[in-house]
């Protein structure tokens, strides 16, 4: 029999096993990682939109845009997913990761697969961008390193299911999970789902890309293609909002006003949110209006539902506890007496505002069918998932790495000052980051485009003067929040190397 | 994170909540028919262009 070694955190009172303790560790320390590769990208790429910069030269621009997506979109977030996995199905229930030998090859095949990405992208061997569309051809090892990540991922979603069955069997939870592991729980099926779709789509891809078949259906490709493109943001969303609860729990002793409503809401995530993949092919002339309507506009709002009572049970979580603290003064004195000066926290409060404004508005707006034909493909969409992505999931997951600092790592942070004003500095530059492209896309302004003053085209197209404006808007974000990161990586990796070890 | 140790039975809902594997397969089985068979029904049924004469 192995010799499992459990500490108990001073901070939490959690019980904390070495072994599922490293696990955690690592995935952070790749999520940090991919997220500065992923963030430098942006800054360049954010550089080259704003049309008083232009920074970039074309291929570069659309290789390290390629590069953006899948750093940023795809592994900063699910490394980060994965860390949250084994510490709600063993840290939160006081047990252990089990077969961890398994979880550490997901692990190897995550980072096998983002070095291959990224060492192809950067060869300039696969300029697909993130969607890839057939039939845009890259290196098939272009594809491969996405089908080691995926598996790698779904390996480590499998894991959870598996750490819970043996926890219910020992009797870490009797009667039901707690509701962070719950929401993480309600993440992994999604993630399930999202990677399955990321199989069925990117192998045959390989396949095509290496000679082996000879044809993928493009209608095919987007509509499975979609099935992992939005449904991995939606793990976001739900492993997000799961944060947002934990945070509230931890810091301040939030408990849901009513946990039935709001595990109800997480059973809509799971039935529904995924539908919403179906918003990236609205304006695809193959599928049938039935198709597009029932998914979006009838069952997608489910989900919208969900997210409406996670947008009230949260903050009233929040209020609770800090009444109950004493801060009972008129209507607002627990919202003054919060703790703005902790980051987790305060990380939390920005994420769950901007998320709610920013992304969430936008995003049922955007995906009902009308205002998709006008908005499809313009600037405003990425104004809308950077608000989602962005200003929702990542300041989430930077304020909980706060928390994971401190109980997993157990180490305090280095720069408290600094670590105080982060979120508050990302968090305003995403907001302008997101706003200017949003109010740029409203004029027209496409996504993804090299140069929208359109030198050398044979037709002479100019946006109204205002684009300017909200490009430089963008600009002036994408250097706040740039800043911002770059705080939060040097804070996260020097805490974990230098900072106050906690008994 | 609190852990409820209250004797009374499970309520039916809450047992049905708790059941994580149940809702896996429905978490998969759902939007893979309504979104991803329905779809790749419809490719599947869309008309081959026809070939230049």
């Amino acid at each position: 029999m192995a010799d499992f070694k459990y500490r108990t955190c001073t901070l939490s009172g959690m019980k904390i096993e070495q072994g599922s303790a490293n696990l955690i560790k690592w995935n952070v320390i790749a999520a940090l990682a991919t997220l500065a590769v992923g963030g430098l990208m942006a800054f360049l790429v954010a550089l080259t939109r704003w049309p008083s910069i232009h920074f970039l030269s074309l291929t570069n621009y659309y290789r390290f845009l390629t590069l953006h997506g899948v750093d940023a979109l795809l592994a900063w977030i699910i490394f980060f997913e994965m860390a949250l996995v084994y510490f709600a199905s063993s840290v939160l229930l006081g047990t252990r990761v089990r077969a961890a030998w398994i979880s550490w090859i997901s692990f190897a095949l995550m980072l096998i697969g983002g070095a291959l990405i990224n060492t192809i992208v950067l060869m300039g061997r696969a300029d697909v961008l993130f969607t890839s569309y057939v039939p845009l051809k890259g290196d098939p090892l272009y594809y491969l390193g996405i089908i080691l990540f995926a598996v790698g991922a779904l390996i480590g979603f499998i894991m959870f299911f598996v750490n819970i069955y043996y926890a219910k069997k020992e009797g870490a939870y009797k009667r039901t999970l707690p509701l962070g592991a719950f929401g993480i729980a309600a993440a992994s099926i999604i993630g399930v789902f999202t990677l399955l779709h990321g199989a069925g789509i990117f192998i045959p891809t390989f396949l095509w890309s290496a000679d082996i078949i000879s044809y993928v259906d493009p209608s095919a490709y987007r509509l499975v293609f979609w099935g992992l493109g939005h449904a991995s943001q939606q793990i976001n969303v739900c492993a997000m909002v799961a944060v947002w609860y934990m945070t509230s729990a931890f810091v301040v002793g939030g408990k849901p006003v009513n946990e039935k409503l709001s595990r109800t809401a997480f059973i809509l995530y799971i039935l529904f949110i995924n539908l919403a993949s179906e918003h990236h092919l609205l304006v695809d002339p193959v599928l049938s209006t039935w198709h597009k309507i029932v998914n979006t506009s009838y069952m997608m709002h489910l989900a919208v539902l969900a997210s409406m009572i996670h947008a009230f049970a949260i903050p009233a979580s929040m209020e609770v506890a800090l009444r109950k603290q004493g801060h009972t003064r008129g209507l607002f004195e627990w919202l003054k007496r919060a703790p703005w000066g902790n980051p987790a926290f305060s990380a939390a409060a920005i994420s769950i505002l901007l998320f709610g404004f920013l992304g969430g508005i936008t995003g049922v707006i955007f995906g009902t069918e009308q205002f998709s034909i006008i908005r499809h493909n313009t600037f405003a969409i990425t104004g809308h998932f950077h608000g989602t992505v962005v200003a929702g999931t990542t300041v989430a997951f930077m304020g909980f790495t706060y928390l994971i600092l401190k109980y997993i790592f157990a180490r305090e942070l280095i720069w408290k000052g600094f670590a105080s004003i982060q979120p508050y500095l990302y968090g305003a530059g995403v907001a302008m980051l997101s706003i200017g492209m949003m109010s740029a896309g409203t004029f027209g302004v496409p996504r993804r485009h090299y140069d929208i003053s359109f030198s050398g085209a044979l037709f002479n197209h100019t946006f109204d003067p205002m684009v300017d404006i909200f490009l430089g808007m963008m600009g002036i974000g994408a250097i706040l929040s740039v800043t911002g990161g770059i705080l939060f990586i040097a804070i996260g990796f020097g805490s974990m190397i230098w900072g106050k070890k906690i008994e | 994170m609190a852990e409820n140790n209250i004797s009374a039975p499970i309520p039916s809902g809450q047992a049905w909540y708790d059941n994580i594997f149940l809702l896996l397969v429905v978490g998969i089985v759902v939007p893979t028919i309504i979104y991803t068979v329905w779809g790749l029904i419809e490719v599947m049924n869309v008309p081959p262009l026809p070939l230049a004469p």
